[in-house]
């Protein structure tokens, strides 16, 4: 039987702090979210890297909605929906590829970059007035596309607050990643990687800002790098993963004073996680040093030093992203189900920098991303632990209390928690979730947008 | 199990057939310490993401292990902390389709074989099939492994976690 959720019974699921299992397990919530929040707010879709050229294009979802982003005639960036206006067959079935023009595989109906129908077969089955090009039938454009620094963000929303307004404090996020790039542009290469879990689409985002887990979830791996011999032979991955690995063992204490701020609109980031300490022990790196003159060239030492500086880790903005720029690393989420989700991975190369650091970054993303990594692996098993625990009935919440009461106001628009484990993230993100969902006034387009 | 003791006493078909058929049982029978032996020490083992993936330096990889990853990776396996094999899998390969390549250079020789892995866990199988490029070294009358390479038929599909080796 299909259950409602009122306002009410909605607002009665977010509570100080603890949320109801059904955030995560009901499927009639899935179905709100998809509605009310994938519908909604802007969601990233990827980078404009990826189409360089008139007619390349890229698919992917906005929710469950199948979309194409294409590079125009014109230079532009343009996103539609994915399918044929006559009887609806997707028009693009692969992941990416270059097109002069979409041509439905059913009828033939053969659309330009910019989404305007050019011809149909036998026109003349059509009375005049009922000619599909006399009735502007074409490729309808998703309703809103903005695009930041290359990241192409659309919503399916005909209104609502602007991308940097959405975005608020963590842009300075995506700053971060795209000024390390000494010619001042990142792309995406090396790959797009995917995995799955049979669980929420949530506990993906608030584990990527959790600094308790590290040590208990990654227990094995930490171990197992701990004991490493580091004699042994390595082309340079082992010796990334293996750091990473034992970093993750860092004691709790390192993971109290790790910087770890809440944003408006359920975003939020991880930050400090190195110490200046650390960055002088990089900078003996000989690729360090040969990166940072090449960032001095075109910044100067200042600006240099000021880019550098900001060592922020993980960036989640709510709902289906998590990146982090040190490595140029990128998740964007796309919720299948209640109780599965796809995660597509990315890896950014910073133009001008040198060719090593594009492949440690590669290394980094196998043992972070890679569906066999020793690291990745365990979190997949704990998300579908917490699905298949929050079957049971006889405690119906989830608590995030750690640091409640703790939370410092920076002044700048966002919190900071008390301490890096404070679950501040997890009620952040809650807070903007019990927002969307509370809102049934959803602005979602059926219409053409052009 | 039989124990191919025979295994890289030359470089006929049937001897590497049986190395190859060694090296599945080691990792069907969980004994992962001894399979690690079977590498050499600048091994490579590694599942592409893409298919025809040349590069694993610069192209990411579903794994992609040096020496030194591969031993942490199989020192893993052993910790009771692995909540990703708890319980563990039990897998079974099965290898055929063997062709091994008379073009192999400096000293290795470079099979390929059609393997079927079935993985069974939580009351649920998965299958996982690929063409595997083994690089074999032959010293001391026995194979070692310098490059062990699976691609998956669906590397760039939705994969859920590959904890374990295939």
């Amino acid at each position: 039987m299909e259950i409602k959720y009122s306002a009410q019974d909605i607002a009665a699921l977010v509570q100080p702090g603890r949320v109801h299992r059904d955030a995560y397990a009901s499927p009639a919530i899935f179905e709100l979210e998809m509605e009310r929040i994938f519908g909604r707010t802007w969601l990233l879709l990827g980078h404009d890297s990826q189409i360089p050229n008139a007619g390349d294009y890229f698919t992917t979802v906005m929710g469950r909605q199948p979309v194409i982003a294409v590079r125009n005639e014109d230079g532009s960036v343009q996103v539609m929906f994915n399918r044929c206006a006559h009887r609806g067959p997707m028009l693009c079935s692969l992941d990416k590829g270059s097109v002069k023009e979409f041509t439905c595989p059913y009828h033939g109906w053969v659309y330009g970059l910019d989404g305007a129908l050019k011809s149909i077969p036998v026109a003349r089955g059509y009375p005049q007035e009922q000619d599909p090009r006399s009735r502007k039938l074409g490729m309808v454009q998703v309703p809103r596309l903005e695009i930041y620094r290359g990241f192409i963000f659309a919503s399916l929303a005909q209104s609502g607050v602007t991308l940097k307004q959405f975005l608020g404090p963590v842009i300075s996020s995506f700053d971060d990643l795209v000024d390390r790039a000494p010619d001042g542009e990142v792309e995406v290469a090396g790959g797009i990687g995917r995995h799955v879990y049979n669980g929420n689409w949530k506990f993906m985002l608030e584990n990527h800002l959790d600094g308790l887990h590290p040590r208990y979830v990654h227990a094995s791996s930490v171990a197992a790098a701990n004991e490493q011999d580091d004699a042994r032979a390595t082309d340079g991955a082992g010796e990334v993963a293996v750091r990473q690995m034992r970093q993750n063992g860092a004691p709790n204490e390192l993971w109290e004073n790790i910087g770890l701020w809440a944003a408006p609109n359920g975003h939020g980031f991880l930050a400090d996680y190195h110490d200046d300490e650390k960055l002088v022990k990089m900078s003996d790196d000989p690729l360090h040093v040969e990166y940072r003159r090449r960032m001095e060239a075109t910044y100067g030492a200042d600006r240099t030093r000021e880019i550098l500086t900001v060592m922020r880790w993980n960036t989640i903005v709510f709902p289906n992203v998590s990146f982090m720029s040190q490595f140029g690393q990128l998740r964007i989420l796309r919720p299948v189900s209640v109780d599965r989700s796809v995660v597509e991975t990315y890896v950014f190369r910073l133009k001008g920098a040198p060719e090593e650091m594009f492949q440690r970054s590669i290394a980094f993303a196998n043992i972070v991303n890679g569906a066999g990594s020793p690291v990745l692996t365990d979190d997949l098993e704990v998300y579908e632990r917490m699905q298949t625990g929050l079957h049971t009935t006889g405690n119906q919440w989830v608590d995030y209390a750690r640091g409640i009461g703790r939370d410092i106001d920076t002044g700048d628009g966002t919190q900071r928690g008390g301490t890096g484990t404070s679950e501040i993230a997890n009620r952040n993100q809650f807070s903007a979730w019990l927002n969307y969902m509370s809102d049934s006034e959803v602005e979602i387009s059926t219409e053409a947008a052009q | 199990m039989t124990e191919h003791k025979s295994v890289g006493r030359g470089a006929n078909l049937r001897d590497i057939e049986l190395f190859l058929i060694h090296e599945a049982d080691l990792i069907d029978q969980r004994r992962y310490e001894e399979w690690l032996d079977l590498f050499t020490d600048d091994c490579r083992y590694w599942i592409p993401l893409e298919e025809n993936q040349t590069d694993p330096k610069n192209t990411i990889s579903l794994v992609y292990d040096d020496r030194k990853l591969l031993e942490t990776r199989v020192r893993r396996l052993g910790k009771d902390s692995m909540h990703a094999q708890a319980p563990h899998s039990r897998t079974l390969h099965v290898i055929g389709n063997l062709v091994v390549d008379a073009e192999a250079k400096n000293d290795l020789i470079a099979v390929r074989s059609n393997q079927i892995i079935t993985e069974y866990r939580h009351n649920s199988i998965r299958i996982l099939a690929g063409q595997v490029f083994h690089r074999l070294e032959s010293q001391n009358d026995r194979f070692r492994i310098a490059h062990k390479q699976i691609n998956l038929i669906d590397s760039e599909g939705e994969h859920r976690g590959i904890p374990i080796i295939l």
